[in-house]
Formats: structure tokens, sequence, C-alpha cells
């Protein structure tokens, strides 16, 4: 009998369907699945109860769940949570709260996974140019990149135990700064739209955010185009030394498919590449290619989009 | 006087292709670079000082080779270079205990490091050692702002968040606004002389075992339309075939 916990993951305070895709991760690596909310109000751990495959839920009430922070959430998780494998998803802060807790118990960490195998855990390695297969001895803390596995559906039913907890906060909150844009980050899209230097400037952007309204995506950029244009933010930055995304479908516009870039968005589902020059390296990785040149085909694109969703 | 420590790691140049030799990668061809966002933790770790006064310690785990990744900073400013001598697979347990005893050996008052390695893309070192050190610490810094408590931004789902923590911390850093410094001559002739501080460590046995590494599934050949109204052939396709619209 191995026991995994797999930490509930939350955005806007509830819980969110990654979490289901954690349970399923987790059913892969052992047969006793203990969910974890970390939560100030523990209803919101019922959502939990109703995922197949889970056999027990923990809500972990304390006022230190308000505010992210690292030291007090993995001491006030660590308290509640059984020993046995650790599954937390890999958003960058369930990543830096895995390794807290990995490094809390005195057991490894292995973060990003994209499959698992006969216990064996695959993780892209150098930004996913390649995959590195691994085993693991005994206890460990596991985080899984959403979008990669098949979610547990919602037909379950299992009863939740509220348990106070706390930890020391070593962080105190002085200001949460808005993003200017309204936008969804690259990082939390099912769908993101890229532009490349092929753009021509950072003014042309606004073609893509155009057809990212329709689509409800968020619109990304390669490393050539943030660092030629400062109105282009590194936070949009797509690849190696930007974010490494997996969403549903990923659209490059203007991007020629740099090594570089390739590494942040070649596990998307669905790629499509719009560049007028046939040869660029990034048709190889697309699902759908169109030899054009972006101010030709964006507004047939637009509005096809239109009709498809009208 | 503040005592720094910036973390370093040596890794395959971001734009190099990564090939496969049995079931292993094989670096044998590949040129080596400091890992991109290790040059933001010198930066800070460098501005740090200058803004408080200190001394900066760069350290890196590795074989002799790593050397190199040392030196490279040495020319940026920092005043000692160490390496804890391993050449060896470890899992995140063991190079997080190694690098744990020499923070606390060497009485360090804070630690920088790259929010991931290129290589891993982990992330689990900064946060991982600072748990054991009973340290706070910060991943994904945009912005650092120095006085006996550090003010740092990171992002958040909700936004950017500023938080201000006391020393002793640990600081994994991002790009954000900051630009880094290039090495001059002077500096790299001096980092030329400078002397590795070699230490001998032992790291727990490893509970991960690395079974293979192998290049990522071939993806089927896609579809390849020329012209711009194919534009609306691929909508449809993405409808009718992904059924992602």
């Amino acid at each position: 009998m191995t026991e995994t916990i797999v930490i509930a993951e939350l955005s806007k305070g509830e819980i969110n369907n990654t979490t289901n895709e954690l349970v399923s991760a987790a059913n892969l690596l052992g047969n006793s699945c203990t969910v974890v909310v970390p939560c100030t109000d523990s209803s919101v751990a019922d959502k939990a109860g109703k995922i197949s495959g889970v056999s027990k839920v923990i809500a972990a009430k304390s006022s230190v769940f308000e505010n992210y922070d690292a030291a007090a959430w993995a001491e006030a998780i660590d308290s509640v949570a059984p020993s046995g494998i650790v599954v937390t998803s890999a958003s960058a802060q369930s990543k830096d709260l895995a390794a807290r807790l990995a490094a809390r118990r005195t057991i490894s960490v292995v973060q990003d996974v994209i499959a698992i195998e006969d216990g064996k855990l695959s993780t892209p390695i150098y930004s996913g140019k390649a995959i590195q297969n691994v085993s693991v001895n005994g206890d460990s803390v596991v985080s899984i990149r959403a979008n990669t596995f098949a979610p547990a559906d919602d037909s379950g039913s299992c009863d939740v135990q509220v348990i106070d907890t706390t930890g020391n906060v070593t962080t105190a909150l002085q200001e949460m700064v808005q993003r200017a844009s309204e936008r969804l980050d690259v990082s939390e899209a099912n769908i993101i739209i890229s532009g490349g230097r092929g753009m021509g400037t950072p003014a042309n952007f606004s073609h893509l955010e155009n057809i990212a309204d329709k689509l409800g995506a968020a619109v990304g950029a390669s490393r050539a185009a943030v660092d030629t244009w400062d109105e282009i933010p590194h936070s949009m930055q797509v690849g190696q030394t930007g974010k490494t995304v997996n969403p549903n479908l990923y659209i490059a516009v203007g991007i020629s498919g740099a090594i570089q870039h390739l590494a942040g968005m070649r596990s998307s589902k669905y790629i499509v590449a719009i560049n007028k020059d046939a040869d660029a390296p990034i048709f190889q990785h697309a699902d759908y290619g169109i030899v054009a040149t972006w101010e030709d085909a964006l507004p047939v694109l637009s509005s096809s989009l239109s009709d498809l969703l009208a | 006087m503040v005592n720094i420590a910036v973390l370093v790691k040596q890794v395959p140049d971001t734009n190099s292709k990564i090939q496969i030799s049995g079931d292993r990668v094989d670096l044998s061809s590949v040129k080596m670079d400091i890992s991109p966002y290790d040059e933001f933790a010198v930066e800070n770790a460098l501005q740090h000082k200058e803004s408080t006064g200190g001394t900066v310690s760069a350290i890196t785990v590795g074989g002799a080779a790593a050397d190199k990744v040392l030196k490279g900073v040495k020319a940026l400013g920092v005043d000692n270079i160490i390496r804890l001598d391993y050449d060896g697979f470890m899992d995140s347990n063991g190079l997080q205990s190694i690098i744990a005893e020499e923070i606390i050996a060497g009485g360090y008052d804070i630690v920088y490091c790259g929010k991931s390695a290129a290589d891993t893309g982990a992330g689990s070192t900064g946060p991982g050692i600072a748990e054991r050190l009973g340290w706070a610490s910060v991943s994904n810094a945009t912005e650092v702002k120095f006085a006996d408590a550090l003010t740092v931004s990171y992002p958040t789902e909700g936004g950017d968040a500023i938080v201000s923590l006391n020393l002793p911390a640990v600081v994994s850093c991002d790009k954000g606004s900051i630009k880094v410094r290039k090495s001059n001559v002077k500096g790299i002739m001096m980092a030329k002389k400078a002397q590795v501080d070699v230490k001998a460590v032992s790291p727990p046995a490893a509970s991960v075992t690395v079974v293979s590494q192998v290049m990522p599934p071939a993806k089927p050949a896609g579809k390849k339309f020329e012209g711009a109204s194919s534009a609306q052939t691929v909508a449809q396709l993405l409808r009718d075939e992904a059924n992602i619209i």
C-alpha cells in the first residue's frame, strides 16, 4: 500500500481542475490518495471530496494560507499531511512549495513530471530538448505539469476532515500590484498566441491581442521580440529563458523557431505557425502551418474564428 | 557587513542542440556556460554588496571543468570563488544537503541563486536549502531592494507581490528589469590568477536514480498550407480535427 498525498491546487480561492489531474497522477504512483487542501475556509475543500479516486480529504485550515509564504505553508502542510509520495502541481508557486516540503522531510523532489510509467517518472530536461526518466526509492515529493494527465472525474464522494494548522510566517506582504494588462498570463492560459520579431513593431502585437480576445488566449513573445522591444516585457517571453508552456493551442506568428523558443512551447498539444518563410524551423513542429505574411493571414484567421465562434 | 553567497551552475549554452548517445545525453561537444538566471543572481549579489557593504562568495558544485563559471563571475567582481568538488549525479536531497552545510560553515547571511538551472529546470535548490537552514525565502524574484530587511517583488496569480523579509534568507532570481554587468579586461586578468577554493564533499546516498535520457517523442508531420487564405482552413481544422475552438 503506497500512500499518496495530493496538495490541492487553488486558483482564485477555489480548487481548480489541475487538482483532478494531480489525483490521476497520484493514482499511478500509489493506491491510497489523500488530498490536502490548504485553506482559510474549510468549505473550499468540499470540491476535493467529489474527485474520484480520492480516499480522504484533509482541509488544512490556517490563516497562513491567506497569502503565500513558502516557509509557513510548508510547515503547516507538513504537519497535517501523512508520509508517503506527495504530489503537487508544477506551477511556479507549487514547485517552490514542493521543494520546501521535500527538504523539510529530508527526501528528494522530482519537478515537472510529464509522464508516469511502471513507477518511473519522466521529466523534461534542457527545457524539453530531452526527457529524463528516473526511478525513486522511498518517499518523495513530485510536481506534475498541468495539462499532461487526464483529470479524474467528479463522481466520487468522501468526507472532509478539517484540521487546524499553523506555521511561522517569514515574509510580510507589503503590496499586491495588479498587472497593467487584464490579459491572462502565458503560464495560466489554455491558448497562447505569440509574436516574434517578424511582427515588425511592438504596436503590431495589437493584431495578436485581437485574436487573443476572441479565443480567451494569452499573448506571448519570442526572446528576440522581448530583447528588441522594451514594450514587450519579459513576463511574455516563452522559451528556455522565459516561460515553459504547454497549452492546448499555441499559435506562433512571425516566429522562426529558434531552439531556445521551441524548448519552451514544443509540448503544446496543437501548434499553428504563421510565417512568410516556408523554410522556417517552426514549421517542422507545427500541426498546421500557414506560409504567408502575418499581415495577410491574421485578418483571415480573425474573421474565420469570428464565424466559427458566432 | 553582509556575508553574501551566490550559487552558480555551469550548463549547456541554451542555444546548443542536445544529443543522445546510448541512453544518456552527450554533452561532449556542447559549449558550457553559466546558467542564464544565475547571472541575475550574481548581479543582485553584487548590487547588494555595493549597497550595504559586505563580501560576495560564489559557490558551484562540480568537477574541475566548472571552475570556468567561477572565473567568469570572479571577473565580474565576486570576492571569493568556491567549488564543492563532486562530478556525479546527485538528487535534490544530496545537492541541497552539501550546499546547506557549506552555507552554515561559511557563516553567510543571504544566498542568491537563479530561479532554476537551464539543465534540470527544477528550481528546487533555493527553497530547499532555505528550508534546511530554517531561513525565509522568496522564489522567482524580479526585483530586490537592499536594506536591513530586503524588499522583493515576484509574480503571483493575483499580480506582483511585494514582500519584505529579514535576513538570513534565500532569494531565487528571475530576469526582471535588472541589467547584468559585463566583465572588463582588468577583471578577466584578475580572475585568471584567482584561486578556486576546492572543498571535498560527501553527499548522502541518492534515492533518485536516472534510468535513461531520451529524445522527446517526434511529432507526426503536420499539415502545411500556402497562402493567407488557408488560415480559414486552419481555423476549421482547429474546430473539426483538434476540437479546440
